[in-house]
């Protein structure tokens, strides 16, 4: 399936500059470039301060990047669209309104004629999707974290979105709750082929979550430095994943890289680095675990 | 141990009656106090009882004439003689008025402006300037330009009760959380959808606290406002019981304001109560 149309979501050449107080610009990011196919859950992952939220809000249009643009489904962003939903960090629920009313807000924007009837039973078939029913009437401040966050899901979700766009949504929530929601997130994403890009700090989210994982190097002249595919099974759980084979090489050059390359990437790029086709690797495929730890690329080349 | 609420209540029962005690001490003529005056003079002066009765009443007498003022408060004997009740319909009108008028103007144009960085900065030292005016001050424009005494009464109203509206209306809008505001914008919400779906909700809360101001203000401002124009309304009721020397009837009209003003502020206090939601 993802085959089919590799650029789907295509990030082309993208910076974000802000004029310094003091003359001159800060550069957060350049010349990012980034192929995303239809159905691809993509985490990008990198320190605070590399600029992945602002890579976000540049994907949903929310903000424009200085340079460069992003092509979605054969058509450049302009602004903010109803094809591409937000699941925001703070939730951002609209606390005068009930979850229904929350749901509903958003059903209602993306079928402005739709009756009121109509509208409800949409939002009420997502609010029973994340396991809230019985909670409808409820205001956001009557709810616990996590649940808030799944109010954030509902809404994104019951608007059909082209493509599910989260800025770190998990990141507020105490651990247990955190594995909860990766647990509904990926059920429901799996089976409806969503494609998603979020934004993550956490390793062990992007492995359970994501089918490619995009590493950034911190900022400023943020950049990214390669695009991990994940080599575990498709249908990973979340009692067993962590004793696949490939779990622990994949970790510890994640890890690897957060923790030393992301820092020293940029003064000690791989021969042959080309911004417009970070190098894609594949971790584990039968190497041993020893050789892979600070794996250059081992299947470097363009998509 | 009862509740905090009944020995509150018990408390400012004992305190009420305490200080009417006091009161009615204090005005209680003491047969050896005083100058024994003149027969003669103190006829001349108005005082007529031998005992040198005080011209301020006692809590008892101020009781009676509020049993009369509200056993019938809407009788009309002419200018000078009008029920309580008749009196505060008047000044509850005016400010009704003035203060409808200010909403009208206040809430629509604040909005404006929180909407606009450029408009909030061009015209924030117009309205600081304006802001600590004394609408009385306003009255002589007012009544040169209006030529009507009534009408100016409801501009001095409107005048006053504006700017804590147009201010808080203005912040409230401009505060708007930006996160709410993105919801909208994702939602491809057009801006007369997000001006009344989102950033009234979030910002009425801080609206109705500058209309609790507002009414407030008009309400102290009204009594100023109907002594200086007169005719009627509470505040010149309460000018033209002084200039019949009725200090009891005074403090009818003072405890009535009190009253009024209480519960308009209560009415206020209850809408601002069900726009304010939790985070």
């Amino acid at each position: 399936m993802a085959e089919q149309n590799p650029k789907f979501i295509s990030i082309e050449g993208i910076s974000r500059r802000y004029p310094k107080r003091e003359g001159g610009v800060t550069t957060i990011f350049e010349d990012l470039w980034l192929q995303v196919a239809r159905g691809e859950f993509v985490c990008i992952i990198g320190h605070s301060g590399c600029g992945k939220t602002s890579v976000l809000n540049i994907l949903s249009g929310l903000e424009a990047p200085t340079d460069g643009a992003v092509i979605v489904d054969g058509q450049a962003i302009e602004g903010p669209s109803l094809d591409r939903a937000v699941i925001f960090q703070g939730h951002a629920l609209l606390p005068w309104k009930s979850v229904m009313g929350n749901v509903a807000y958003a059903v209602s924007s993306r079928w402005r004629r739709a009756g009121k009837a109509e509208v409800e039973e949409r939002a009420r078939r997502f609010i029973d999707l994340v396991g809230l029913k019985g909670s409808e009437m409820k205001k956001p401040a009557e709810l616990s974290g996590g649940m808030r966050q799944r109010v954030g899901i509902a809404r994104a979700l019951s608007i059909e979105p082209k493509i599910l766009l989260m800025d770190e949504p998990f990141s507020a929530l105490d651990a247990l709750t955190r594995g909860t929601l990766q647990d509904e997130v990926r059920r429901i994403c799996t089976r409806t082929g969503q494609t998603v890009v979020m934004i993550t700090h956490d390793v062990d989210e992007a492995i359970y979550l994501a089918d490619k994982i995009v590493l950034m190097t911190n900022g400023p002249e943020a950049q990214i430095a390669e695009v991990v595919e994940n080599p575990l099974p498709k249908d990973r759980a979340r009692d067993s994943v962590h004793r696949a084979a490939d779990y622990y090489p994949l970790r510890n050059h994640l890890v690897d890289f957060l923790v030393s390359r992301s820092r020293t990437f940029r003064d000690d790029k791989p021969a042959g680095y080309d911004p417009r086709h970070p190098p894609v690797v594949r971790i584990g495929t039968g190497a041993p675990a020893a050789d892979i730890a600070p794996a250059p690329a081992l299947a470097a080349g363009a998509p | 141990m009862k509740s905090l609420g009944v020995r509150a209540g018990i408390l400012s029962v004992v305190l009420f009656f305490a200080f009417c005690l006091v009161w009615q001490i204090a005005v209680t003529p003491s047969a050896s106090s005083g100058p024994a005056l003149d027969p003669e003079y103190a006829k001349l002066m108005g005082i007529t009882t031998a005992g040198a009765q005080s011209a301020m009443p006692g809590p008892v007498e101020v009781a009676g004439k509020l049993w009369d003022a509200l056993k019938d408060p809407f009788y009309d004997n002419g200018p000078n003689d009008k029920g309580l009740g008749l009196q505060l319909a008047y000044s509850i009108g005016r400010v009704a008025i003035g203060y409808g008028l200010a909403v009208l103007v206040a809430v629509p144009l604040g909005f404006l402006i929180g909407m606009s960085a450029l408009a909030y900065r061009a015209l924030d030292p117009f309205i600081q300037v304006l802001k600590p005016i004394s609408p009385l001050a306003w009255m002589p424009l007012a009544l040169y330009t209006i030529k009507d005494s009534n009408l100016s009464a409801i501009f001095v109203i409107f005048i006053c009760s504006v700017w804590p509206m147009l201010l808080n209306t203005a912040f409230g809008v401009g505060a708007v959380r930006k996160e709410w505001l993105n919801v909208a914008r994702t939602l491809e919400v057009g801006p007369w959808r997000r001006a009344f779906t989102v950033i009234l909700p979030a910002a009425a809360p801080t609206i109705l606290t500058g209309m609790r101001i507002s009414i407030g203000i008009a309400w102290l401002v009204i009594v100023a406002a109907e002594m200086l124009v007169g005719g009627t309304g509470i505040g010149y009721f309460v000018w033209n019981e002084w200039n019949n020397l009725s200090i009891a009837n005074v403090i009818v009209g003072i405890l009535m304001i009190g009253v009024v003003g209480m519960v308009l502020d209560l009415i206020l206090a209850r809408l601002q109560r069900r726009v304010t939601f939790p985070e």
